[in-house]
């Protein structure tokens, strides 16, 4: 369904992304992990239009999206929860939800669905007339993710959505991640929790410096020893990460 | 106490006038973090079309103003601000005051330099009495308008699916793009929307003055800046605030000044702000989003 082929984006002299290529079928959840300044957010913002790549090309059901507005991109079915939330602070939670859903063709159904994702989430329903800057980060979150989820992406995009937040509630929203595979949304997740992203996801990405070094299904990814290289003190000493296999691979590049 | 009550007039017209100029200002600036200094101009064009056109019947005057005037705002933004919008803040600023340059000129190459005079409607400079207090139907004219335009405006943000995403753009543009707002439009809109209210200053405007040249925007937009920024850049209501604070404080310097410091009313007025603007640098009202640029 999206297909993003030696991807090359430059921030002025410097190049975050030097020829990624990854692809995300229907119906699967990918994760896209890799250490702080890998490149990640900014292989999401290329594919949403907010930074325009130097070459490569980005399809999303089989046709090419490079030069796209972000705010068309949404109409053709893909959703992104930025890092950091984003949420506006200033409105209330209803209106958050109420923006999600302003592209959606059917106003009847789409306001039913506010309805029901303030019942899917408890703690929004609690709060749906608080201003969303006074929710903590755990409901911001869950805020950020219904109201994209609102708009009924066909792939749904999370940069990074344990980032910041107590254990717990990285938890509930890796809860809420997993619910959606269950429900067979197309996700595309993004995160520095790399092993419970990879364990989540059926394939995997492993980026670091503006290239992938690492791909495949999950098992393997979660396997392979330059897995836990990439993650030296970050993942590999964590709880639940996989003992290195010791699978020798000499070009540091495994494709699955 | 009569001279209270009627300072008390005196004070809320002129809030009121310099609320709708404010208001201008700040919606454009709410949404594309650019102070438009071209806003004066279209005062002065809807002040040329008025004063131009003075033989024509009111309404069709009134109607051909807005026309004009809102036509000339959003023109304005497709013409010279879109295709820079991308390339930062300082430019964005600079097109600005080159646009309202560029108009002041052609309204003299076009109009001349000289002062042009005639009556926009003059039962407007008629008075009526509310009680112990005279009052001049401009100045009626110009609080109850303004009353109902902060009602209209309200309600238009508030209630309005195109209100939400105005509000949403000017929080965070580049997140309300990702959640479909359209920036084009958003964009457009403010800039009609503040095209009206030009339209509707000019008219208060021009029917207080009766001449028009080709600076007579500036005047008034200075002061409507100065507003803005006492009331806090970026919020509507502060905007709004900061309008009606600095008329109240005109009206008070002007009765309170000794008579040979009252030409220097103005500079009386700014150094007031200015003290405001030491002990809350932020202005009356501190937004969120004019705090997350600092
Ligand atoms: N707007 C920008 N201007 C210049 N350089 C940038 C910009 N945004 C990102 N970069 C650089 O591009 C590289 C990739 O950044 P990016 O934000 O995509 O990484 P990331 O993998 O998302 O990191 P993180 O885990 O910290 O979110 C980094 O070296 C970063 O410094
Ligand atoms: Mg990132």
């Amino acid at each position: 369904m999206l297909a993003v082929t030696d991807l090359v984006v430059r921030y002025g002299q410097t190049t975050a992304l030097h020829g990624v290529s990854f692809a995300v079928n229907r119906g699967e959840v990918v994760a896209l992990v890799g250490p702080n300044g890998a490149g990640k957010t900014t292989a999401l913002k290329a594919i949403v239009g907010l930074v325009t790549p130097a070459s490569g090309s980005i399809e999303f059901d089989g046709a090419t999206i490079v030069k796209h507005k972000p705010e068309n991109l949404l109409r053709r079915g893909i959703s992104l929860v930025p890092e950091g939330r984003h949420i506006f602070a200033s409105l209330t939670v209803v209106e958050n939800l109420a923006l999600g859903a302003a592209t959606r063709a059917d106003r009847r159904a789409a306001k039913k669905d506010v309805a029901a994702f303030l019942d899917r989430f408890p703690a929004l329903g609690r709060r749906r007339r608080s201003q969303a800057g006074k929710l903590s980060g755990g409901e911001q979150q869950q805020l950020a993710i219904a109201r994209a989820l609102i708009a009924q992406p066909e792939l749904l995009m999370l940069d990074e959505p344990s980032l910041g937040l107590a254990p717990l509630v990285v938890d509930q929203i890796f809860g809420v991640v997993s619910e959606l595979r269950d429900a067979g949304t197309t996700v595309l997740l993004v995160e520095q929790n790399a092993t419970r992203a990879v364990e989540l996801a059926d394939r995997s990405y492993v980026l670091r410096t503006g290239e992938i070094v690492l791909e495949g299904d999950s098992q393997t990814v979660l396997n392979h020893e330059d897995f836990l290289a990439s993650y030296l003190g970050v993942a590999a000493g964590a709880p639940g990460a996989p003992v290195a296999s010791g699978v020798p691979a000499a070009s540091g590049e495994v494709t699955a | 106490m009569n001279g209270f009550l009627q300072g008390v007039v005196d004070a809320l017209a002129l809030g009121s006038l310099y609320a709708i100029f404010a208001l201008g200002i700040a919606l454009i600036f709410s949404v594309l973090k650019m102070i438009n200094f071209a806003h004066s101009e279209l005062v002065t064009i809807g002040a040329f079309v008025l004063i131009l056109l003075a033989d024509v019947p009111l309404i069709i005057r009134i109607l051909i103003l807005v026309v004009v005037v809102v036509g000339a705002a959003v023109l304005m933004e497709r013409v010279a601000f879109r295709p820079v919008r991308g390339a930062g803040q300082t430019t964005m600023l600079i097109t600005s005051f080159a646009v309202s340059y560029l108009l002041q000129n052609a309204a003299i190459l076009i109009f001349g330099p000289d002062l042009r005079s005639g009556s926009v409607w003059s039962v407007l400079n008629e008075s009526f009495m509310l009680g112990p207090v005279r009052i001049l139907n401009l100045n009626a004219l110009t609080i109850v308008l303004t009353l109902v335009l902060l009602v209209a405006l309200t309600l238009f943000l508030r209630k309005t699916s195109i209100g939400l995403q105005m509000r949403a753009a000017a929080e965070d543009f580049t997140t309300a793009r990702l959640v479909g707002v359209k920036a084009n439009r958003i964009i457009a809109v403010a800039f009609g929307i503040s095209g009206l209210l030009a339209a509707i200053a000019s008219f208060l405007l021009t029917a207080q003055t009766g001449v028009v040249t080709n600076t007579i925007g500036v005047q008034v937009v200075l002061m409507a800046f100065v507003a803005t920024i006492l009331g806090g850049m970026g919020s509507l209501s502060g905007a709004v605030i900061g309008a009606f604070v600095l008329g109240a404080v005109s009206v008070i310097l002007q009765q309170l000044l000794p008579l040979e410091l009252r030409p220097f009313r103005d500079a009386f007025l700014f150094a007031a702000v200015f003290v405001v603007l030491v002990v809350r640098p932020g202005g009356l009202i501190v937004t969120r989003a004019s705090r997350a640029r600092v």
